[in-house]
C-alpha cells in the first residue's frame, strides 16, 4: 500500500525522467521492497555477522581452538568442568579446550558445509528441472515424456525421508566432510528441480511467452530469455531456506557420526553431539553450538521469507 | 483473391485423462469449421459470447495452437502446413495484439528489449543503433515517449501497455494484426484512445485487422465485415453497416438486442430478444444448428438434425440458418414464449421469463407480440436486404417444394416489394415467378410443418405476400 504522498512523489518522478533516466526493473523494485522489511533486514544482520564470524573467526580467537592446552583443569569422568573465566570466556569443552574458539573456528566449517552443499543441490536440481521444464514446453511428446520419466525420479527421491536418504548417501561415501556436504546437498537435488520445473511450466503458459512465440522469437530464446528469468525467483528464495535446513542436516549427520572423522576439527553439529554426553555436568556445551545453529538457521529463514514477499509477483506497484 | 482466406479451419483440444499414460477422452471442439476471408485494407470483426472460439482461432491463424484441420492462406501461402521454421519467419507478416496487456509482456524486459527482440529475430536491422532509430519512430507513432525505453512494463498505465503491446506488432510492419480484445482491460474513457490509435495506424500504414471483441459497439465502430461466432462456428457474416441494421441470425438478432441504445425514447421500446438455458459445452456441441437449444425460433425439422451452412443471403450477407429468410419475413414465429420481450414487457424482472402462460398462448394470436413483430416485415422491406431475402426465397423455391418452399415463396414476397422494385437484379424476375409458382403450395405446406392449421394472421400475411409477389412480377 502506498499513501498518497507516495504516489504523488512516484508521479513526480515519472514526469520527470529524461530519456537517459532508466527505468526500474522488477529486481531494484524488489531490493527496495526487501529493504524496508524489518523482517530481512534482521535476517540479513544474522547472517552477515554469521559470514563475518565465519571468515574471520579463526584469527581472532584467542586461542587454538585444537590445542588440548587446558587438558588438566577439566575431569569429565569426574563432572568437574570450567564454566566461564577470564582468560576462557565460554570455558573449556571436555578435553580442556577453549570454547569460545571452536566455537568461531565452528562457524566457518559449518558455513561452509551449508553453502556448498546448498550449491550443489542447487546446481544439479536446478539442471535438471531446467531440462526438464525446457523439454516439457517445447519438445513435444518425446520432451514430455522425458520430463515425465525424469520427474517420476525425482518424485522416488522426494519420497525418501531427507535424514534416511542422506545417510544412505554418506554411508555408501564413507565418512568425511565432503561426505555430508554432498549427502546434504542430494536431499536439495529434488527440491530444487521440481520447483524450478513447476514454475516454468507456469512461465511457459504465460500470455507473455505466447507473445513471443507470437513474434517469432526462437524457442531456445524463449526458454533461456524468458522463462527461466521468470521462474528463478521462487527458487532462490528456496536456496536462502535451503541454506537454514542444510546447516540443521549437516549437523545431524555429524551427529550421527558421518561427518569429519577428525573429531578434533570443531563443526556445530559435532560439538553438539560431543556435548551430549556430559549433558547433564555442563549443558552449557550443547547450549552454545544449538543456540548457534538455530540462530543461523533463524537467519536465513526470515530472509528467505522476506524474499518471497519482495518478490511476489502480485504485489508490484 | 483475398490477403487472409481461411477454409474449414478447426481446432480441437484433446482431452486428456491417466495417471501414468495420457489417455484421450474426448475433445474440444473449440473451433469447428470456420471459412472467412480478410481483404487488404480492411477490418474484419470477430465477435461471439465468452468461450465460443474467437481467441482460439485467433491464435489458430498465427498457428499458436496447433490447427487440427482445413487452411490458414496468407497471400497465397498455406500457412496450416508450413514446417516450424519458416513459419516462424512468416510471423513477421502476422502479428497479434493480445487482450491482457500487462500479461503478454515479460515484466523483466524493458521496452527497448521487448521491442527490439522481434527485430533481433527475423534479421531486421543491422545494428542496435538502426533498432533503436526504428523503435524511436514507432514510439512516436503509437504516442508513447521516447523515454519509455529503458522503463519497464509495471511502470506504465494500462494504455501505455497496451499501445507497447502495438508497438511491438508494428516494429514487425506485418501485413495482418489479430487484435484479441485489444481494448476489453482497459478503462472505458481508455478504450476510444486505443480504438482510435488501430485507425489511424490503419489508415497511415494500410493494415489489415482481424479485431476480435465481445463489445459489438467496439467492432461495429472499428469493422468493415463482421463475423458472429457461436460455438466455435460462425453463423453470420456481413459488411457491418447490414448486419447491424439487419441481423438475419436468431442469435445475432439476440446479441443485438441485449446492446443498450443511448437514446432513452428509443431503449424504452427497444425489443428484447431473452436466451434460456446456457452456453453449451464447446466439448459436447449440440446436433445439427448449434444454437437450436437457445434458438426462440428453432423449428421441428432440419433444427436438432442438420447443421446450417454458411449461405450467402445477398449482398455479401452470409447466415448459417435454416430459416432465416422466414424469419426475417415474419412467416415463421417464435417458438419459445416469452423469449422475445415486447417493450412493455421490460418492466418484469429481467430474469423472470414472461408470466407463465400456457406454451400454446404464444403461437396463438397475441396481439402485443404480434403488433411488435408485424413491424418487422415492413423494417425488412429496405431496398439494401430486400432483394437479398428475395434470392434466398427463389432458391429454396427451386430446391424443394415443401413446406418450406411455401415459406421461400413467402419471404420472396416480401422481399420484392415495389420499393425494391427499383433495383431489379438479373433473374430476378425468374426468382418472383417461381416464388409465385411456390405461393400455391402455401396452405398445404404450411400445415404439415406447424402441425396446425393455418391461423388467421398467418394467412392474411400469406396473401400480402402473394399480392407483392405478383406485383413484382408484373413490374418487371
Ligand atoms: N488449450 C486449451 N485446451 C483445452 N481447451 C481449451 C484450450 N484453449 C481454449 N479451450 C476451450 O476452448 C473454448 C474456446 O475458448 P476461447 O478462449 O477461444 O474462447 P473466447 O471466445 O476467446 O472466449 P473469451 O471471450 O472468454 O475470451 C473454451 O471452452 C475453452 O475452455
Ligand atoms: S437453424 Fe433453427 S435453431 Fe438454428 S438458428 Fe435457425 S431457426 Fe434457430
Ligand atoms: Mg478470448
Amino acid at each position: 500500500m502506498s499513501t498518497k504522498t507516495e504516489k504523488i512523489d512516484r508521479l513526480a518522478e515519472l514526469t520527470a525522467q529524461t530519456e537517459t533516466s532508466s527505468g526500474s526493473s522488477l529486481w531494484v523494485e524488489a531490493f527496495r521492497r526487501l529493504r524496508a522489511s524489518k523482517m530481512a533486514v534482521i535476517g540479513a544482520c544474522i547472517i552477515a555477522a554469521f559470514v563475518v564470524i565465519a571468515v574471520i573467526g579463526p584469527w581472532i580467537a584467542p586461542h587454538s581452538p585444537i590445542a588440548q592446552t587446558w587438558r588438566g583443569d577439566v575431569l569429565p569422568n569426574q563432572n568437574v568442568f570450567v564454566g566461564p573465566r577470564g582468560g576462557n570466556w565460554l570455558g573449556l569443552d571436555h578435553l580442556g579446550r577453549d570454547e569460545f574458539s571452536r566455537m568461531l573456528e565452528g562457524a566457518r566449517q559449518t558455513l561452509l558445509v551449508g553453502v556448498v552443499s546448498t550449491a550443489l543441490g542447487f546446481a544439479v536440481g536446478a539442471a535438471v528441472g531446467v531440462a526438464a521444464g525446457a523439454a516439457s514446453t517445447l519438445g513435444g511428446r518425446a520432451g514430455r515424456r522425458f520430463d515425465s520419466v525424469v520427474m517420476r525420479f525425482i518424485d522416488m527421491m522426494l519420497a525418501i525421508p531427507s535424514l534416511l536418504l542422506a545417510v544412505s548417501v554418506a554411508a555408501v561415501l564413507g565418512q568425511s566432510l565432503t561426505t555430508v556436504m554432498i549427502a546434504v546437498g542430494v536431499v536439495q537435488i529434488p527440491i530444487f528441480a521440481r520447483l524450478l520445473r513447476g514454475s516454468m511450466l507456469a512461465q511457459g503458459g504465460s500470455e507473455y511467452v505466447l507473445a513471443s512465440r507470437a513474434l517469432g522469437v526462437r524457442k531456445r530464446r524463449i526458454v533461456l530469455g524468458h522463462i527461466v528469468p521468470n521462474s528463478l525467483s521462487p527458487v532462490i528464495v528456496q536456496a536462502t531456506l535451503s541454506l537454514a535446513t542444510a546447516i540443521i542436516e549437516a549437523a545431524a549427520l555429524s551427529y550421527l557420526g558421518l561427518g569429519n572423522p577428525d573429531a578434533s576439527v570443531p563443526e556445530w553439529g559435532v560439538m553438539l553431539a560431543q556435548a551430549q554426553s556430559y549433558f547433564d555436568a555442563a549443558p552449557s556445551l550443547a547450549v552454545y553450538p544449538a543456540v548457534a545453529i538455530i540462530i543461523t538457521a533463524l537467519g536465513f529463514t526470515l530472509l528467505g521469507e522476506a524474499m518471497r514477499e519482495a518478490l511476489d509477483p502480485k504485489l508490484r506497484g | 483473391m483475398s490477403l487472409l482466406e481461411l477454409d474449414g479451419v478447426k481446432v480441437h483440444f484433446p482431452v486428456k485423462k491417466g495417471v501414468l499414460f495420457d489417455r484421450t477422452v474426448g475433445h474440444v471442439y473449440a473451433v469447428d469449421g470456420v471459412s472467412l476471408s480478410v481483404e487488404a485494407g480492411q477490418t474484419y470483426g470477430l465477435v461471439g459470447e465468452s468461450g465460443c472460439g474467437k481467441t482460439t482461432l485467433g491464435r489458430a491463424i498465427l498457428r499458436l495452437v496447433d490447427i487440427t484441420e482445413g487452411d490458414v492462406v496468407l497471400d497465397g501461402t498455406n500457412l496450416a502446413e508450413l514446417p516450424g521454421e519458416e513459419m516462424r519467419g512468416m510471423r513477421r507478416r502476422l502479428q497479434m495484439v493480445f487482450q491482457d496487456p500487462l500479461g503478454s509482456l515479460d515484466p523483466r524486459q524493458n521496452i527497448e528489449s521487448i521491442l527490439s527482440e522481434g527485430m533481433a529475430a527475423h534479421g531486421i536491422g543491422a545494428d542496435r543503433e538502426e533498432r533503436r532509430t526504428r523503435i524511436r519512430e514507432i514510439l512516436a507513432k503509437v504516442g508513447l515517449p521516447t523515454g519509455a525505453l529503458s522503463r519497464y512494463p509495471h511502470e506504465f498505465s494500462g494504455g501505455q501497455r497496451q499501445r507497447i503491446g502495438i508497438a511491438r506488432a508494428l516494429v514487425l510492419e506485418p501485413d495482418v494484426i489479430i487484435c484479441d480484445e485489444p481494448v476489453s482491460a482497459l478503462d472505458v474513457s481508455i478504450q476510444a484512445q486505443v480504438i482510435n490509435l488501430l485507425e489511424e495506424l490503419q489508415e497511415q500504414m494500410g493494415l489489415t485487422y482481424v479485431v476480435i471483441a465481445h463489445d459489438l459497439a467496439v467492432v461495429r465502430h472499428i469493422s468493415d465485415v463482421i463475423g458472429v461466432m457461436y460455438l466455435g462456428g460462425l453463423v453470420e457474416e456481413g459488411p457491418s453497416d447490414t448486419l447491424y441494421a439487419e441481423p438475419l441470425h436468431p442469435y445475432t438478432k439476440a446479441l443485438m438486442s441485449a446492446v443498450p441504445i443511448p437514446d432513452p425514447a428509443v431503449e424504452d421500446t427497444r425489443e428484447r430478444i431473452l436466451l434460456t438455458g446456457d452456453l453449451p459445452s464447446p466439448s459436447k456441441p449440440p446436433t445439427g444448428c448449434r444454437f437450436h437449444t437457445r434458438c426462440p425460433w428453432k423449428q421441428d425439422t432440419l433444427c436438432a438434425t442438420e447443421r446450417p451452412e454458411l449461405k450467402d443471403a445477398g449482398n455479401g450477407h452470409k447466415v448459417a440458418c435454416h430459416y432465416a429468410a422466414e424469419i426475417a419475413a415474419g412467416t415463421v414465429r417464435q417458438t419459445v414464449p416469452g423469449a422475445v420481450r415486447p417493450p412493455e414487457a421490460e418492466t418484469a424482472p429481467a430474469e423472470v421469463p414472461a408470466p407463465a402462460k400456457p406454451a400454446d398462448d404464444g403461437r396463438t394470436a397475441d396481439p402485443g407480440g404480434r403488433a411488435g413483430r408485424a413491424a418487422e416485415p415492413g423494417k425488412t422491406a429496405e431496398p439494401g436486404g430486400t432483394a437479398g431475402t428475395g434470392g434466398t426465397g427463389g432458391k429454396s423455391a427451386e430446391s424443394a417444394e415443401s413446406a418450406e418452399t411455401a415459406q421461400g415463396g413467402g419471404t420472396a414476397g416480401t422481399g420484392t416489394t415495389p420499393e425494391a422494385g427499383g433495383t431489379p437484379e438479373a433473374g430476378d424476375a425468374v426468382q418472383a415467378d417461381e416464388a409465385a409458382d411456390a405461393d400455391e403450395a402455401t396452405d398445404a405446406g404450411e400445415a404439415p410443418k406447424t402441425g396446425e392449421a393455418p391461423k388467421t394472421g398467418e394467412a392474411a400475411e400469406t396473401v400480402e405476400a402473394a399480392e407483392a409477389a405478383e406485383s413484382a412480377v408484373t413490374k418487371d
